[in-house]
């Protein structure tokens, strides 16, 4: 799990921020996934950096921040566990495998289990539909999954 | 992970050839599809010639093409490419290894083609590691084709079909599958290598942008040429393209604005990720055309971040493109210039409205605007702005190449052209197909598609994504194209059609889809905000068991649907955006068409496709029970008692109706009613 503290963390937001021009808001987005992608999630103090750089207020960035499903305010697990929810896996029986997937994590989507091993996402759709119902695990991918699969499929990533 | 060839066919053919950044050619692309053209040198014809060749696989050497769409890498082909490259360096072997897009036929994936010099490409389905090996060691190696992996070939100009061997096989194109999809959009989809320029310019790539520059009437060409083609929006709206052009042509105020909304939020579509995955630069030239048509200098892709293959395609192809002047100022010393940026989405469905695409690239929430002022009038930064679709500028090359005429030849009367179509759900073959607009929905699902998974009734059809609608049974020979897509109830959408069967529960899709949208409400609006949040819960309320219902809900409950009838139009009515105006389209068609279904569900309490979980009931059947002890170890309830090797006993009272027993019996014991 991502721990950096922001004191060290300031210059690597500087420096991303850096690559882009200051006081232009559409920079704000992509900048915003810069930093996600460093930390994995979004420092608090990392907003009112951006913002100052941005130059409108951190009210404004937090709305932004909280309003696009991809960014996150607080640290993700280990593993990152993607239920696709799209129509095809719908149709296919992806609720009773988010269902399983939260039974066997004990977490509700979005939420990062205790030991901070897996955090439980759901994702519009993947576009992998002909292997409907897929979960995606980091960057691999499982189709056709069965709840029953579930206990053996988080095997392989637990520690 | 293509080789460069050393042989580049854009490369300059000798020093006489003074196209580059600074000095640009107009005959360039001319240049190295039919040249050398300023001057005669039998070595520089040969090696254009030569390089042409590659670019169109027709090489000495042999080549392996992996499905590498995001399909195909999800369906194994991650762990296949590396185990090839192993096997390739340990025999030493030099062959040509290509990543290309997607083919379409995705129940058929991981596909791997192979291509020896003189001979057809010969696909290979459903690949493992091991099978692809052994591929690779029997045809490459041994020259035996193990026609038993096979399930075709495509056919090339330098090969020959009538050896005994491809005799056996099947053209890959004439198979039913293939037969009836007149691709256009698709035509490179599956067959180049997306992060080659080449291998699309000597498939008559930016032809059509050089015959619009070397009109020298400022884009007018294009426009005439799409207003004769008929061509309409593809992403939903159906908008005659021409007419939008033409307005934000008129827009005198500059800088004007082109945006590519790849934003393919619907849930079930994944057509425009497969284009820009597959075949990047098509999209590239039906914008830069679209640009040289309204007059834009500055254009942008918004493409969702939840593509990262495509968005890492587009941005080697920009890139490329910007390196040999073709994208930048003064394109092919014509005098346009066009510069393009990639924007990444952040994940918001409602970014795929247009005002709320804008004001996400300009940094802000996404949150539509009401309209008027229409965005060709104040759009990005209030300037003139022109938003299209994906498979929208995917068709604008081949219009502009060959003629509105021609386009307009396929289609209906008022829907031209093909169209791209997701094929999803409960469907015997599916993938992506495109097939001209007119076609019944009958000849797209059973002989397209092959029909429905292990051959179970067919029940309804969902297009259009969560705005769009079901098509039942009794109107499956209704013509698709957007004005008879409409009067049926649904609408053509984006292009994602998840076909359903017996066993789907069209009051538990309705439910997904509301639930789908109260979560992506922007909340900006109060009918849409509050109005899908009500409309769902009404929805939950009637699937909710039985057990825990008290009088005020069972009033509550019997009095949803006309709740829903009530609560529909006031949305549809009111609702600021697109989007929110069709909100209710999910509860509207699935009430127009199963209603009965409904009707089970709130007075019997029962839920005919068996799909509603809590409505259902579980018990154990004494004599196909072992006594395995699975169920009662899974259930989360603890409600299931029995002792090993004697069937067990299910306590429907303490029941959570989760179906975990249902799920984990292996002997069919477990009986849900």
């Amino acid at each position: 799990m991502s721990t950096t503290s922001c004191n060290c963390a300031d210059d690597k937001i500087q420096e991303i921020m850096a690559e882009y021009t200051a006081g232009r808001r559409e920079t704000l987005i992509p900048i915003l996934q810069d930093v996600q992608a460093l930390f994995g999630y979004l420092p608090e103090e990392s907003l009112a950096i951006i913002a100052k750089y941005i130059g409108v207020s951190t009210s404004k960035v937090f709305g932004v921040a909280t309003f696009y499903n991809q960014f996150r305010l607080r640290p993700v697990g280990k593993h990152t566990v993607r239920v696709c929810r799209g129509t095809a896996c719908h149709v296919r029986g992806s609720k009773l495998l988010l269902d399983a997937f939260a039974g066997e994590l004990n977490v509700q989507p979005g939420e990062t289990t205790p030991d901070g091993q897996f955090t439980l996402e759901t994702v519009a759709c993947i576009g992998a539909c002909s292997i409907a119902p897929v979960v995606m695990i980091d960057e691999s991918f499982h189709g056709s999954v069965q709840s029953r699969n579930v206990k053996t499929i988080l095997k392989e990533y637990k520690d | 992970m293509s080789q460069t060839t050393q042989n580049n066919l854009m490369d300059a053919c000798c020093a006489q050839c003074t196209h580059c950044v600074a000095t640009p050619c107009a005959r360039y692309i001319e240049c190295r599809s039919n040249g050398p053209l300023c001057h005669t040198d039998a070595a520089c014809t040969a090696r254009l010639e030569a390089a042409r060749r590659v670019a169109l696989h027709e090489q000495a050497q042999p080549i392996v093409f992996f499905g590498a769409g995001t399909c195909g890498l999800a369906g194994g082909m991650s762990e296949i490419i590396p185990a090839l490259h192993e096997q390739l360096a340990e025999k030493g072997i030099e062959i040509t290894l290509k990543e290309v897009g997607c083919f379409g036929l995705c129940h058929r994936e991981p596909m791997m083609d192979v291509k020896l010099p003189g001979r057809p490409r010969v696909c290979f389905d459903a690949v493992d590691v091991k099978k692809a090996k052994e591929i690779i060691e029997r045809y490459i190696i041994n020259d035996d084709l193990p026609a038993d992996y096979s399930m075709g070939y495509i056919n090339s100009a330098d090969a020959k079909t009538d050896s005994p061997e491809f005799k056996a096989l099947t053209n890959l194109y004439d198979m039913p599958l293939l037969a009836k999809q007149p691709r256009n959009v698709l035509q490179n989809c599956g067959i180049i290598d997306p992060n080659s320029l080449p291998e699309y310019v000597a498939r008559g790539g930016y032809i059509a942008l050089t015959k619009a520059l070397n009109a020298g009437d400022n884009g007018k060409l294009v426009i005439n040429e799409v207003d004769a083609s008929g061509l309409r929006g593809r992403g939903g709206g159906g908008f005659p393209t021409a007419r939008k052009w033409s307005m934000a042509r008129a827009q005198e105020r500059k800088p004007k604005y082109l945006v590519c909304n790849a934003d393919e939020g619907d849930p079930g579509a994944f057509m425009d990720r497969s284009v820009l995955e597959g075949d990047p630069h098509r999209v590239i030239e039906g914008m830069m055309l679209a640009a040289l048509a309204i007059g834009a200098d500055h254009g942008y892709i918004y493409c969702r971040a939840e593509y990262p293959l495509a968005i890492k395609r587009l941005e080697h192809s920009i890139a490329v493109l910007e390196s040999i002047g073709l994208l930048g100022d003064n394109i092919l010393g014509s005098g346009f210039s066009f510069h393009m940026k990639l924007k990444k989405g952040a994940g918001a469905f409602v970014c795929g409205e247009e005002t709320a695409l804008l004001a996400s690239i300009e940094g802000k929430r996404g949150m539509p605007k009401v309209r008027p002022p229409y965005p060709v009038q104040s759009g990005l930064w209030g300037q003139p702005t022109c938003i299209n679709n994906v498979e929208t500028f995917a068709n604008v090359p081949s219009i502009v190449a060959n003629g509105g005429a021609w386009f307009a030849s396929v289609g209906t009367a008022k829907s031209k052209g093909t169209k791209v179509f997701a094929l999803t759900g409960k469907i015997a073959k599916g993938g992506l197909v495109e097939v001209p607009m007119g076609m019944t929905l009958r000849e797209v699902i059973f002989e397209v598609g092959g029909g429905i998974l292990d051959a179970r009734p067919f029940k309804a059809v969902q297009i259009g994504g969560p705005s769009g609608g079901c098509i039942p049974e009794h109107l499956l020979d209704t013509p698709v194209d957007y004005d008879n897509l409409i009067q049926v109830g649904a609408m053509m959408g984006s292009g994602g059609m998840v076909v359903m069967d017996d066993q789907t529960c069209m009051v538990d899709l309705a439910r997904f889809f509301m639930e789908f949208i109260r979560n992506e409400s922007c909340g900006k609006c109060i009918p849409c905000r509050e109005g899908t949040t009500r409309m769902l819960e009404i929805l939950e309320r009637i699937v909710r068991p039985y057990s825990d219902e008290d009088p005020t809900a069972t009033i509550q409950r019997f009095k949803s649907i006309t709740a829903l009838e009530q609560l529909a139009p006031v949305i549809k009515d009111t609702a600021l955006c697109g989007l929110g105006m069709t909100a209710p389209n999910p509860v509207l068609a699935t009430l127009r068409y199963f209603r009965d279904e409904y009707e089970a569900h709130v007075y019997e309490r029962k839920c005919p496709a068996g799909a509603c979980r809590s409505l259902l009931t579980f018990t154990i059947d004494a004599e196909k029970c072992v006594g395995c002890t699975m169920c009662a170890k899974n259930c989360p309830a603890n409600c299931i008692s029995g002792t090993v090797k004697k069937p067990h006993v299910i306590n429907n009272d303490a029941c959570l109706h989760c179906g975990v027993c249902l799920d984990t019996c292996r002997f069919g014991a477990v009986v849900a009613e």
